[in-house]
Order: C-alpha cells, then structure tokens, then sequence
C-alpha cells in the first residue's frame, strides 16, 4: 500500500537509470553560478551559536526579498570547528568564520549584493599573518585529504537531492547492476580497508565470513555509539552526510545476503539522531530503501536503535544484547558476531567511517583506495584532534601521516607559546604518546606498537601544564564509571587502579604502587572478557613507560610537577613582585589573603582551599604555584 | 592410534572411532578424546586427574557466563605456536586443541583476581581456600566486607531453572548488585522460596530467611531510603 503510494507520487526511483535521470535533472535545475550561503550547522558549530546565524539569514533574506539572488543551505560539519559558526558563500567559496548573527546584514550588504568581501570575517592565519578569503586555502583543510569528510560542507543532510546531485547512490546502483555479491565482498578486501571503530580488524574478511555464515536472516548494524571524551567524528558524519552512511549499509547487505539493518546511536546524539531518522524516511521515498530497491528485485530497511547511555554498548556483542532489549554487557566471542550475533543470526557490524568508505570504494575502485595509506593501514582516517591545539576540529588525512604533520601542520600547533607534552590516541583505552615520538607514521600498528591504539579516532593534545599522573587518574576514572561490572577483573581491577592512582595524585602514594600497577595491568589485559577491559591499562601504562619521573615525583617528593594536583602544591605570594592590588585578596573565596594596599599580600596556608583564582587573576605574576 | 586418559591415571590405546562426534585435545601434554560440543572446562571436569581448572560462576545446572574469569586457560589452536587466553567455561573444545591449565602465566593471573576477590570478599571461605591454594597472602589493597562475587548464579538460576527472575543484577560496574528487580523495597510474588539461588551461591551470600524466601547479600541501600519516605508518608497526611 505504502510503496504504492510513493509509486504513485512519483518519487520513486524504479531503476538505476531513473536515478541518473533524477540527478541530471537536479543538476539542470540548480544554476552553477547562483550564490548560496551554506551556515555550517554541526554540533560544534551550533554550540557557538550557528542556529541564530541561520535565523539572522532567513529572516533577512525574507525581508529584504532576496530568495531569486540567494539561496541558503544549512550543512553538516565542515571540521573547522575552532573558528565558527562558520559561513562559506558559493560559488567562489567564500570563506568567512567566527560569525554572529550581527555580521548578517553586512554579509548580504556588501557580498551579496555589493560584490564585495568582508575583510573582518576572512580567517588569517596565525603562522604566515596571511588573510585567506577562500575555503580550499585555508591552510587547516589544504593540508587534509577529505575523501570522506569533504561532502560534508556541500550537503543539506536533511535533503536527499542534495546528495543525489554530489553523485549519492551510484555506488549502490553500481553494485546492484554491475556486481555479484562476492565481487563485492572481494572489492572490500582487495581494498584492505579496515575496521573503523578501534580493533583494526580487516572489513573484508568480516564481510565474508558474515556472507558464509549459514542462516536465511541476517543483519547489518551501524555502529554510532561513539563515547570517547573529545571524540565526535562519528556523530559529525552521521549528522552531516546520513545518505553516505545508509549507502555504505545497503551495499553491505546486499553482499552478504541481509534484508533488515539498524542504526544504533547515542541518544545523547538528537541531531544524529534526527538527520538519520529524516535519511531514512526520504530514502525510503525514493524507493532506496524498502522492497525491491531500484528495481533489482533486492529488499533493505533500517530502523534506528538508541542506546541506553552506556559506553560499552560499543563493544560489538554488548552492542547487540542491548539492541536485543536485553542489559548491555558484552559476552564472550569466541564464535564472531559475524557467525552468530544478533539473535544468534549472522550480523555485520561496522562502525560509521568504515561504512562510509564503502561507497567511495565500490565507485572508485580497491586499487585507487589502497593506494591511500600505508602498507598494513589504507585509506584515510578522520581524527577528532581536540585539547591544547589552536585549530580544534575534525581532520581527515591519509593514514601514514605522521603525529607531528598532524598536530603542528594541520592543527596549528599548542596555544598561548607552551609547550608540547604528549598527545592520547585511541580514547580512554589508547594511550599518551611523548614528543619524541612525533614522527611516528599514525596507522593502526604503528600507534600499537607504541602501547596506545587507533581506536575510533579521538586524538588529545596536551601542553606542559597537564599531569600525566592526572590524565591516568581521569581515564582510568571514566572507565570505573562505563565498566559494566560483570567480569572480575575489570570491575574490581580498574576500581583498584583507580584508588591507587588516586592516592598517588593526592600524596598518598607508595613506592609499590607501580609494581601493583603493572600486576593490575598484566590480569586486565589476560583475564578481561572484552576489549574494555583488556585495553583499560593503557593510559596507565603509557603514562608510566613514558613519563615515570612524575610518578616518582609524586611518590617519593610528594610533588606534582606540572602543578596540577592539588593535594600536592602550594600557592605564595612572591613580596617582591606583588604590587599590592588587592586583586586576588578580593577574589579569595575563603578570605586566605591578607595584606594592605600596595604592600605585599600573604596567604594563609591553613585556610587555603587550592582554587588558583589568585593565580589566576594575578597580574604581575606574583602568585606562586608549586 | 592415540592415548587417552581415562580418569587421569590409567590411559588406552584406542583408534579414532569413525562416525562419532569426538574431538582429540591435548590438556597440560595429555592426549584426550571427548565429545564434542561442549566447552574446554565440561571436558576438563570429566576427567578427574587431567588439568585443574578452578571456577566460581560456572555451575552445569546453568548457561556458562564468564564472569569470574579464574577459569582462565591458554589455548592453541595451531599445534601450539601462538597461545592465548580464553575462559574455559565458555570456549569449545575443537580438533587438536592444545589447553594448558597450570603455565605460570596463568597461575599469575588466577592468583591476581583471587587477590582482587580476596580484598572484596575476605570473609568467605571459598575465596580464603582458592587464595591458599594460589599463594596469596593479603591482598595489597583496602579490604571490603562484601560476601558476594557478583558470579550471577542465582540470578541466572532463578532465570533459567525456576523461570521467575525474581532477583537481578541491578547496576553496573563496582556498585553493581543482587537485588530485587527496581530494587523493589523486597522480593515479589515471583519468588516461590525455592532455595535455588541460596544453593548454588558459591560463597554462602544467600541464606534462606525464617520467612521460606532467600535473604540477599546485600540489600541495604535503597530501603532505609524509602523506609524513611513511607514514614514521612505517613506522617504528613491529617
């Protein structure tokens, strides 16, 4: 009944050719040369303020009349995510950032109408000074390889014509007209691609034990329940380019024989959420999703599955016992989910990266996309490059790339003059890499072989003011929270890892600690029944490989070099710089400063509760912290 | 023709048995022919005298659940070039399987998370046996006063043999619990006072009250809550 009334509205797509002509006749309608304002409307970009940038537009394009000259387009993430709202003006590519709602009316004024560009808005770069005026010279995309990412900043997520017209779902018709199933399969591995989420594990030999697996029901799952702290490429993508997504699955089950799939993301995503919901619904218009898809006799759904709030529910088999209704622990795997999943049936999941890179596969071909890459790691990989950085943002670069190339070139290097001191790959399972490891190629064995890991892709960068005791007790803390507490040695192991670790930042450590540490370490790693907790230690461990002289220093002198633990530093007042102000007298919350003005202050240890606002708010540096 | 190992001790000869579903696996350097099927610690357990695999979550009245992770061995599935760890409780036997159930590699990690359940549970017996069996002293960490492993036994006997689930486990990670379901002030209608649950409790957390209903490990938190609530309740009304 439904299909016939979409029949009926002529919406449908019956064929791969119908689909060509769809996009010819988009592509006829839109004017290549027409300006359009397309507000970046990420989560990154929203937060800072891009709906009221949105709302300035409309309602400035409505009053003054303008809808023939302009039209406006809200898109998904174009990554820059340090310097929005963002705005960029096509067709040149007019590149404008930081904007409020405020600069609207001088937009429409001078560039729309005027022909003109507005000079304050431009982004220069802070390395060269050099005022840059079009997106594709901002030296933070210019340095990128934005295969998959790039669509992002040109697509309305909410309108599946857009897509059609960037060249969305040839990849499918391809596959459904030209390939067999195992010719796709073949194409995947050929391709070396690899798997997205965190393991590394080779797609193309997922898909085809999942295409051997016996059984009439099978299923192809998206995996979008990205928890990192500091990730948030995952949701970027499914915000941003849903369609690419939701292709990448229909090519999926259509190798290995799969008539139903499920996205399963973060319900702390609703924009995600939303955009894929909206995806779905207008592929199922076009007859892209649904019975008999582009005529070739091949049936797909997918239905949206939200998570209940747990960060191990991205673990695969926990994954799909939540996706079961049932409490989202993981269980043991030593048959593949691949083999018997979801409800005991074969089940392919993949996380969001890996399936938007099917397409781009499937359309260009294995051997254009493994020549991206290196050996053993192929392709690109989007990276949420986030803490001490100057250029925050989503980057997406060819694997190989080295740490340094990232974080200097592509990133701008660590704010306000500090220092580099290591950088967390791979979330709160990878570990902290040191400085002399900058040249470090980035793939998946490389970052392995130095104890932290890919994982999905999250990447913090930390300056010389971060405790790397610290940085341990806080992911070691946030896995303590998300273990799901049904195996010893993670429930109880991270716990104590924590208590220790917890004791050290407060002065309270041990000479033995490291050793019982490492012996913690050593039974999460063996004894942990999933990657969770096998991988938990990694902060620990790194931190400990690579900085052990803060550990030593909290134990033994009970000092925090970087100042950062509180239990372990002091706050003074050096007399001879302090001018007397009466600054940071106001300030402390306690009253812990006395002095006179223009005298200098002292404060009274007893009393003080550690805050740093005198520190903070000291002008001539008198405020003393160590 | 090989070795097999009948109740550890005495061994015979005997030629693979075409037709039938056996499996030949080589426990601690001893060849054995089981039936498949099952899992590496069902085997195991059948032949008194080969291997020596401790466990606490696992009972053969229930689905195997992995949990403790004591039961942890080392298994090669190529002739015994690459080892890993797998629990024994879950994994399956499989053709030419080499298990190793004593390396010092295992010892090591069984003795780590008999320390870490000696410092939850230092009161129960169970766990005070297996800490002297593996050499574990005093565990290096602050003591507990917990009579329960979180092993799941009786939720899962409730579940699978009764078919009642009249307990849960309720939360996760270090405050997870056994509890009513919703932590419910106490135990439903759904508890028929069979006992199940206090009978396979490996450590004794479970006894049965004077009531016929089983009184759980741990069910302090919420009730002098709403205790406090229902007298507030009724308080206020007048």
């Amino acid at each position: 009944m439904v299909e016939q009334v979409r029949k009926l509205l002529g919406k449908r797509l019956e064929s791969p050719q119908e689909l060509e002509s769809r996009r010819q006749s988009i592509l006829a309608e839109k004017d290549p040369s027409q300006t359009c304002i397309s507000v970046c409307g990420g989560t990154a970009c929203r937060a800072s303020g891009a709906e009221a940038v949105v709302d300035a537009f409309i309602d400035t394009i409505e009053r003054r009349e303008l809808q023939v000259q302009v039209s406006l387009k809200e898109t998904g993430c174009h990554g820059f995510c340090e310097r929005g709202p963002l705005v960029v003006i096509e067709p040149k590519k007019l590149f404008y950032q930081q904007v409020k709602p405020e600069d609207v009316e001088e937009i429409i004024d001078e560039t729309i109408l005027a022909g003109k560009v507005v000079e304050r808005l431009l982004y220069v770069d802070p390395v060269t000074d050099k005022t840059i005026t079009y997106e594709p010279d901002v030296p933070f995309y210019q340095k990128q390889t934005r295969t998959i990412f790039g669509a992002n900043g040109q697509i309305d997520p909410t309108n599946i014509e857009d897509y059609i017209a960037a060249g969305g779902y040839s990849a499918l018709a391809k596959a459904l007209t030209g390939m067999k199933p195992q010719q796709i399969v073949d194409e995947i591995k050929k391709s070396g691609l690899r798997g997205r989420g965190g393991g590394g594990f080779a797609t193309g030999r997922k898909w085809q034990s999942c295409r051997d697996a016996k059984g009439d029901v099978k299923y192809v799952i998206c995996n979008a329940d990205e928890g990192d702290p500091g990730a948030y490429q995952d949701r970027s993508l499914l915000e941003g380019n849903p369609h690419s997504i939701l292709e990448g699955m229909l090519i999926g089950a259509y190798a290995i024989g799969s008539r139903r799939g499920y996205i399963y993301v973060r319900n702390e995503y609703p924009l995600a959420v939303e955009h894929a919901r909206i995806a779905i619904e207008q592929a199922m218009d076009c007859g892209l999703l649904g019975k008999n898809i582009l005529g070739s006799g091949f049936d797909f759904t997918v239905t949206i599955n939200k998570g209940g709030g747990a960060f191990v529910c991205g673990e695969s088999s926990a994954l799909m016992a939540s996706l079961e209704g049932k409490v989202g622990e993981p269980k043991a795997k030593y048959v593949h989910m691949a083999e018997k999943g979801l409800w005991d049936n074969p089940s392919l999941l993949n996380n969001v990266k890996t399936w938007a890179n099917v397409p781009l596969i499937i359309n260009k071909g294995a051997d254009w996309y493994a020549k991206i890459g290196t050996a053993g790691s192929k392709g690109t990989m989007i990276f949420s490059l986030v803490g001490n950085i100057v250029n925050t943002g989503l980057v997406e670069v060819p694997m190989g790339i080295t740490l340094r190339q990232m974080i200097f070139d592509i990133g701008g290097g660590i704010p306000n003059g500090k220092k580099f001191k290591a950088v967390q790959t791979g979330g709160p399972s990878g570990g902290c890499i040191p400085e002399k490891y900058l040249d470090t190629p980035v793939d998946f064995d490389e970052l392995t072989k130095l104890g932290s890991m890919m994982g999905s892709g999250g990447m913090i960068v930390m300056d010389e003011d971060t405790c790397m005791v610290d940085v341990a007790r806080y992911f070691i803390e946030f896995l303590k929270g998300e273990s799901c507490g049904k195996c010893t040695p993670c429930r109880e192991g991270i716990n104590r890892m924590s208590e220790i670790l917890s004791n050290i930042t407060q002065g309270k450590g041990k000479p033995e600690d490291l050793d019982t540490l490492q012996d913690l370490a050593d039974v999460l790693s063996a004894g942990a029944l999933c990657a969770l907790g096998q991988t938990a230690a990694n902060p620990v461990l790194s931190t400990i490989r690579y900085f052990k002289d803060e550990y030593l220093a909290h134990i033994n002198d009970k000092k925090c070099p970087a100042g950062v633990c509180r239990e372990l530093i002091q706050f003074s007042i050096d007399a001879d710089k302090c001018e007397g102000c009466l600054r940071c007298l106001r300030e402390c919350p306690t009253g812990a400063i006395s002095g006179e003005k223009r005298q200098a202050h002292t404060i009274n240890q007893d009393m003080c509760i550690k805050c740093g606002a005198c520190y903070d708010v000291c002008k001539f540096n008198a405020v003393l912290k160590r | 023709m090989a070795k097999v190992w009948i109740n550890g001790e005495t061994s015979l000869e005997v030629k693979h048995a075409e037709g039938v579903n056996a499996v030949h696996l080589t426990v601690d350097d001893k060849d054995i022919v089981v039936s498949g099927g099952q899992t590496i610690l069902q085997a195991v357990e059948r032949m008194p005298g080969i291997g020596n695999i401790p466990a606490l979550c696992y009972h053969p009245a229930v689905k195997p659940y992995g949990a403790c992770r004591i039961c942890t061995v080392e298994v090669s599935e190529d002739g015994g070039s690459k080892f890993r760890f797998v629990a024994a409780c879950l994994y399956p036997v499989k053709e030419g399987l080499i298990v190793k159930t004593q390396t010092e590699k295992i010892k090591k990690l069984r003795k780590g998370i008999i320390e870490l359940l000696l410092a939850r549970c230092p009161n129960v017996k169970r766990v005070q046996e297996l800490a002297k069996e593996y050499g574990v002293e005093k565990p290096r960490f602050v003591l507990g006063d917990q009579d329960c492993i979180l092993c799941g036994l009786c939720v899962r006997a409730c579940q699978e043999i009764i078919g009642k689930s009249a307990i849960s486990l309720v939360n996760r990670g270090i405050y997870k619990e056994v509890a009513a379901p919703f932590y419910a002030y106490e135990l439903s209608g759904d508890c028929i006072g069979c006992g199940d649950c206090a009978f396979v409790c490996p450590t004794g957390a479970i006894e049965m009250g004077p009531d016929g209903k089983p009184v759980l490990p741990k069910v302090k938190i919420p009730y002098a809550e709403i205790e406090a609530m229902m007298k507030k309740e009724t308080v206020a009304p007048s």
